[in-house]
C-alpha cells in the first residue's frame, strides 16, 4: 500500500499507475496543519474524478480527537472509498465513536448498502495493550495496521533497522487479526534508497504474518512485490495440491498424498493462500480438476 | 458572498495551481489574472473552470491572481475553493 | 504534392532545391540498387615533411581559403560543452564571409549563440539532426533565410554522398591529436569518448581542421580519424567547457513515472519473443528509455540471457552491462559520459564505429539493420503511430531527430516510451505537430497507462495479451487521457515553411511552419 500526501496533486492524479495494490490518500501526518482544509478539498475532488483502475484507494482521516477529524470524514465518507483509515486507534470506545459518526454520515447520504471497508491503525502503547478488542470491535473493520514511527515515539524508543523494539507490537497485532480473520499490514521503510533493507524487512514481516506493508515511493512497489509474490515453483506445487484436493474431496476423499507427502486441510489452506497472492482464480482450477 | 482577507491556496509545484485571492471594494465584480505553463493550451479552460467555482461559491467582489503549472480541472476547483473559504474566514488556513 | 503520410510537401524550396516527397519507410531504398548520384572525395595533395600546424584556428581557417556560400560542418561529441563551432562562425564572420550553409550533426545549448549570426543573415541555411534552446525559438519564428533541414544521423551520412551537403570546410574537435591530423576523443584530458560522426566529414570534407587542446607526440596512438584526410591542425588552450564535455557517469532517473514506463517497457520486452541469447539491443540517454536498460539489465540476470550487441549513443550504463557480461560487444558511435571514454580506449569489445557503419541507409551493412530492439522516446505520439521528437507543445522547435527513425526502421522491435501526459498536455494525439518517424516503424507505445501496439503487429499484441501486459487501443486511451486533461486549444501557426524533416533516405516526411507565439 503506497502513502500519498494528501496535498500533492501531481502525486495522486497518477497513484492508479504505479502497480501497487493499494493507495493511501493521507490527509493526516503527511499534511501539514495549516494544509488540512486544502488536502481534504483536494483530495474529496480527486476522488470524484480519477481513475486508480484496480488500485484500492484508502484515505486516512485525521483522528476523531482533532479539530479535522470530523470534517475530514463528512467530506470523505459520502464518496465511499474502498477504505477509511482510523489513526491513532486506541480502545473500542475510539472505534464506536468513529463509527457512529460514518453510520451517520452514510445515513444522511442515503447511502444505504456502503462498501467502505474500515482499517484501524495502532500507533500507541495503549493501542496496542486493547488491540484485540479493538479488531473485534466492529465487523466493517477488515484490516488493521500497525504505525512504526509514532509508535516508537509513543515507546519513547528510537527505530531500529532490525526493528527490535516494536517487535512485539507487531506480533500482537498480526494474532488480533489473525483472530479476527483481519489482513494485517506493517509499517513504512524510511529509507528509500535502501532496496536490500526493505527487502530484509518485507521478508521477516512476511514470515510473522503481515499481508503487505506499506511504502512511501513508488519505487519500493517492485522489492516488496518480488518478496511476497510466490515464485514459479510455489505456485505450481500450489496449484497441484488445490487440484487434486478437489478431486479427491469429490470422491470424499480428506486426506491424501503427493509424492509420498501428506496433504491435510492446513495444506491446502496454504496453497489457496499462494494461489490468491498469485491472482489465481480458484474457480479455474475446480472447473478443470472436475 | 464578499471576501474578507486576503488568502492563498495551492503551490508552485508542477500539476498544482497557486490561487492568490484580494478582497475588491463592494459592487467591483470579479478580476482574474491568469498565467500558466499551458496559456497556449488551456487558457480558456482554466479561465471557465475559476469562473464555475466562484459562481457556484457566489463570490463577488475579489481580484483572483492564478499560477498555474498544468493543473488538472478538480484540482484547480480544489484550489480556487480553498482560497475562497480561507478568503471568507469560514475555513482555517494560512497566508 | 502530398506525401505517404498525407503532409502537403512543396516541389522545391528557393534555396534548397527540388524535394522529393516521403512514400514508405522502405519504398525507395532498394537492395542492391543505388538511385541517387554519387560523389567521389575531393583530390589533395600535399608536398613531403610540409608541417600542418597553424598558430591559431583563425589561420588554418584563412589557408582553408573560405569564400560567400560554403558549407561550414562540425559534430557534437563535445555536446553542451562544443567550444569550437562558436569559434569557427566568429572566425569567419570577423573575415566578412557570408551565406553560410552550417551542417553540424546536431546544435545544443552551446550554440544560443548562433541566432545572432542567423539574424543578420551570415548563416542562411542549416542542416543538422537536432536544434534547441534559443536557436530553436529563432528558426521556428522564421528568421533563418531558408527552412532549417532536420535530418537523422543515418540521412547524414547519405546527404554527404548524394551530394546534399557537400562540406567545404569541416572544424573537428578531438581531445587527442598528432602533428599530421591522427585525432581521437578517446583519450586526453577532455575526452569525450567516439567520435562515430566526424568520420564522414573528414573522409568527404575539401578541407578538414583538427582542432585539439592536447597535441600528442606523433602518432597519436589510437585514432579514430586518419592523417591522410587532414588539411592542418590546431593546438588551442580550450575546445568548450570540460563539465559539460565528459560530466561524471550517467545516472537512471529517480522519477517514478519514468521507472514505471520503463518497468512495463522491459516487460513488453520479456514477452515479444526476441528476448532470448544473442539479442541485439539499443536504448537512449535519459529518462525512461535509458532507465529500461536497468530493468532489462535485471532480467537478463534472472533468466541467464546473454545479448549480443548494444549500439548507439552508449552510457556508462552500457558499459557496466558489457563488463558483467551481459552483452558480448559495444559498438559506440557516440559517447555520453567520462567512463564511456576509458572503455573505448581499453576494451577491445567495445568498438568505436563511425555514423557510415551505424546508420546509413545507402550502405550494406548498417548496424540499425542488424538491431532487435531499440526503446525511443517521444514528445508526442499519434494514433497512427507516428512519432514527433522534433517540435515542442507551442510547435517550436526544440529536439532531435537523431537516430531515432534510422533504429525504428530496421529493429526487429521498436518501443517508444512516454508518459500518456505532461504537466497538462496529453502526449497521445490525433496527429502529433511534426512526424520524425513514421508509425509504420513504430511497433509498441508503452505509456504508464497502458501498452499500445501497432495494429499491423497483432501476433505480437496478443503475446503481450498472454503475458498479462496491460493492452488498449491507442484512441482509448487518446480519450482516456483527454477525459483527464480536457482537450488542448488548437496552435495558431503561420504559414511560412521554417523547417524540413528529411526522412533516413532523403525525402521529405513533414514541414514545419513557423509559430506566432512562443510561450
Amino acid at each position: 500500500m503506497l502513502y500519498i500526501p494528501g496535498n500533492n496533486p501531481a502525486m495522486i492524479q497518477q497513484a492508479g499507475v504505479y502497480g501497487c495494490d493499494a493507495v493511501l490518500l493521507d490527509l493526516e501526518d503527511a499534511v501539514a496543519l495549516n494544509q488540512k482544509d486544502a488536502a481534504r478539498i483536494l483530495v474529496r475532488n480527486m476522488l470524484k474524478t480519477v481513475n486508480f483502475y484496480d488500485t484500492e484507494v484508502c484515505v486516512r482521516v485525521n483522528n476523531f480527537h482533532t479539530p479535522f477529524g470530523l470534517t475530514d470524514l463528512e467530506e470523505i465518507v459520502p464518496l465511499q472509498p474502498d477504505n477509511i483509515r482510523f489513526p491513532k486507534t486506541e480502545t473500542v470506545a475510539d472505534v464506536k465513536e468513529f463509527m457512529k459518526e460514518v453510520r451517520r454520515i452514510e445515513k444522511e447520504h442515503g447511502i444505504k448498502n456502503p462498501t467502505m471497508t474500515i482499517h484501524v491503525m495502532i500507533e500507541t502503547a495503549k493501542g496496542v495493550a486493547n488491540v484485540y478488542d479493538i479488531a473485534a470491535a466492529d465487523p466493517r473493520i477488515d484490516a488493521i495496521t500497525i504505525g512504526g514511527q509514532d509508535l516508537t515515539a509513543d515507546m519513547g524508543i528510537i527505530k531500529t533497522p532490525d526493528g527490535v523494539g516494536i517487535d512485539y507490537a507487531r506480533k500482537r497485532i498480526v494474532m488480533a487479526g489473525k483472530a479476527n480473520d483481519l489482513d494485517v499490514l506493517d509499517t513504512i521503510f524510511a529509507d528509500v534508497n535502501d532496496d536490500e533493507g526493505l527487502r530484509e524487512e518485507t521478508e521477516y514481516i512476511k514470515k510473522i504474518g503481515f499481508a503487505g506493508k506499506a511504502l512511501i515511493n513508488p519505487r519500493q512497489v517492485d522489492v516488496v512485490h518480488d518478496v511476497f509474490n510466490p515464485t514459479e515453483n510455489e505456485v505450481r506445487k500450489a496449484y497441484r495440491v488445490y487440484s487434486e484436493f478437489i478431486k479427491n474431496k469429490k470422491a470424499g476423499i480428506g486426506v491424501f498424498a503427493i509424492d509420498g507427502k501428506m496433504v491435510d486441510a492446513p495444506v491446502v489452506q496454504r496453497a489457496i493462500t499462494v494461489l490468491e497472492y498469485a491472482k489465481i482464480d480458484l474457480k479455474e482450477i475446480e472447473k478443470n480438476a472436475g | 458572498m464578499t471576501p474578507k482577507f486576503k488568502a492563498q491556496a495551492g503551490t508552485f509545484e508542477s500539476s498544482d495551481i497557486m490561487i492568490l485571492i484580494e478582497p475588491l471594494e463592494k459592487d467591483s465584480g470579479r478580476k482574474v489574472d491568469i498565467s500558466s505553463t499551458v496559456i497556449l493550451q488551456f487558457e480558456e479552460d482554466i479561465k471557465k473552470t475559476i469562473n464555475q467555482v466562484l459562481d457556484r461559491l457566489q463570490v463577488e467582489g475579489l481580484h483572483l491572481i492564478a499560477k498555474d503549472k498544468g493543473a488538472l480541472t478538480q484540482t484547480i476547483e480544489a484550489r480556487v475553493e480553498t482560497a475562497v473559504k480561507r478568503s471568507l474566514g469560514i475555513q482555517e488556513g494560512t497566508m | 504534392m502530398k506525401n505517404a503520410i498525407g503532409v502537403e510537401i512543396p516541389e522545391y524550396i528557393e534555396g534548397l532545391g527540388k524535394l522529393e516527397p516521403f512514400q514508405g519507410v522502405w519504398k525507395s531504398i532498394i537492395e542492391d540498387e543505388v538511385p541517387s548520384t554519387n560523389i567521389s572525395r575531393t583530390l589533395k595533395a600535399k608536398k613531403p615533411h610540409v608541417s600542418k600546424l597553424c598558430k591559431n584556428l583563425e589561420e588554418a581557417v584563412k589557408r582553408c581559403k573560405p569564400f560567400d556560400g560554403m558549407t561550414v560542418t562540425c559534430h557534437h561529441h563535445l555536446r553542451g560543452g562544443d567550444g569550437v563551432l562558436m569559434q569557427t562562425i566568429k572566425i569567419l564572420d570577423e573575415m566578412g564571409i557570408k551565406d553560410i550553409t552550417l551542417a553540424s550533426s546536431s546544435l545544443t545549448s552551446a550554440h544560443d549563440g548562433l541566432v545572432s549570426y542567423v539574424e543578420k543573415g551570415m548563416i542562411t541555411r542549416i542542416f543538422t539532426s537536432g536544434i534547441r534552446g534559443a536557436l530553436g525559438d529563432a528558426i521556428s519564428v522564421g528568421k533563418l533565410k531558408y527552412p532549417a533541414i532536420i535530418h537523422s544521423h543515418g540521412g547524414r551520412v547519405r546527404d554527404f554522398l548524394t551530394g546534399r551537403i557537400k562540406p567545404d570546410l569541416s572544424v573537428l574537435a578531438a581531445s587527442a591529436a598528432d602533428e599530421e591530423g591522427n585525432a581521437t576523443g578517446a583519450h586526453g584530458p577532455s575526452a569525450f569518448g567516439s567520435m562515430g560522426y566526424a568520420d564522414i566529414d573528414a573522409r568527404y570534407s575539401r578541407n578538414v581542421i583538427i582542432v585539439t587542446d592536447n597535441l600528442v607526440e606523433y602518432p597519436c596512438v589510437p585514432c579514430t580519424v586518419r592523417q591522410h584526410f587532414i588539411d592542418y591542425v590546431v593546438k588551442v588552450d580550450s575546445i568548450g567547457d570540460a563539465t559539460k564535455i565528459a560530466s561524471g557517469t550517467t545516472r537512471i532517473t529517480n522519477s517514478p513515472m519514468d521507472l514505471r514506463i520503463a518497468r512495463i517497457a522491459a516487460t513488453v520486452i520479456e514477452h515479444s519473443g526476441l528476448f532470448k541469447n544473442g539479442m541485439s539491443f539499443q536504448v537512449g540517454a535519459g529518462g525512461a528509455s535509458l532507465a529500461v536498460a536497468k530493468f532489462l539489465r535485471e532480467d537478463m540476470k534472472r533468466k541467464n540471457i546473454i545479448g549480443s550487441f548494444m549500439i548507439g549513443g552508449v552510457t556508462s550504463y552500457g558499459v557496466d552491462m558489457l563488463n558483467e557480461g551481459l552483452f558480448h560487444s559495444i559498438f559506440d558511435v557516440q559517447s555520453f559520459d567520462a567512463a564511456v571514454s576509458s572503455s573505448v580506449l581499453n576494451n577491445p569489445n567495445h568498438i568505436e564505429i563511425s555514423c557510415d557503419q551505424y546508420a546509413n541507409p545507402n550502405n550494406c551493412g548498417s548496424m540499425t539493420n542488424k538491431l532487435d530492439v531499440v526503446v525511443l522516446g517521444a514528445l508526442e505520439v499519434d494514433v497512427d503511430f507516428n512519432v514527433n521528437v522534433i517540435t515542442g507543445s507551442s510547435g517550436e522547435i526544440r529536439g532531435a531527430s537523431g537516430g531515432h527513425s534510422d533504429t525504428a526502421s530496421g529493429a526487429n522491435l521498436t518501443v517508444v516510451v512516454c508518459p500518456a501526459f505532461r504537466g497538462r498536455l496529453p502526449i497521445v494525439k490525433d496527429r502529433v505537430h511534426t512526424v520524425v518517424t513514421p508509425g509504420e516503424s513504430v511497433d509498441v507505445i508503452v505509456t504508464e497507462r497502458g501498452v499500445c501496439v501497432n495494429p499491423a503487429k497483432p501476433n505480437l499484441a496478443a503475446k503481450l495479451k498472454e503475458a498479462g501486459v496491460q493492452v488498449v487501443d491507442i484512441r482509448d486511451l487518446k480519450e482516456e487521457v483527454e477525459k483527464m486533461t480536457g482537450v488542448p486549444a488548437e496552435k495558431k501557426l503561420g504559414d511560412q515553411i521554417v523547417g524540413l524533416v528529411e526522412y533516413r533516405d532523403g525525402t521529405i516526411i513533414d514541414v514545419i511552419y513557423n509559430v506566432k507565439n512562443l510561450s
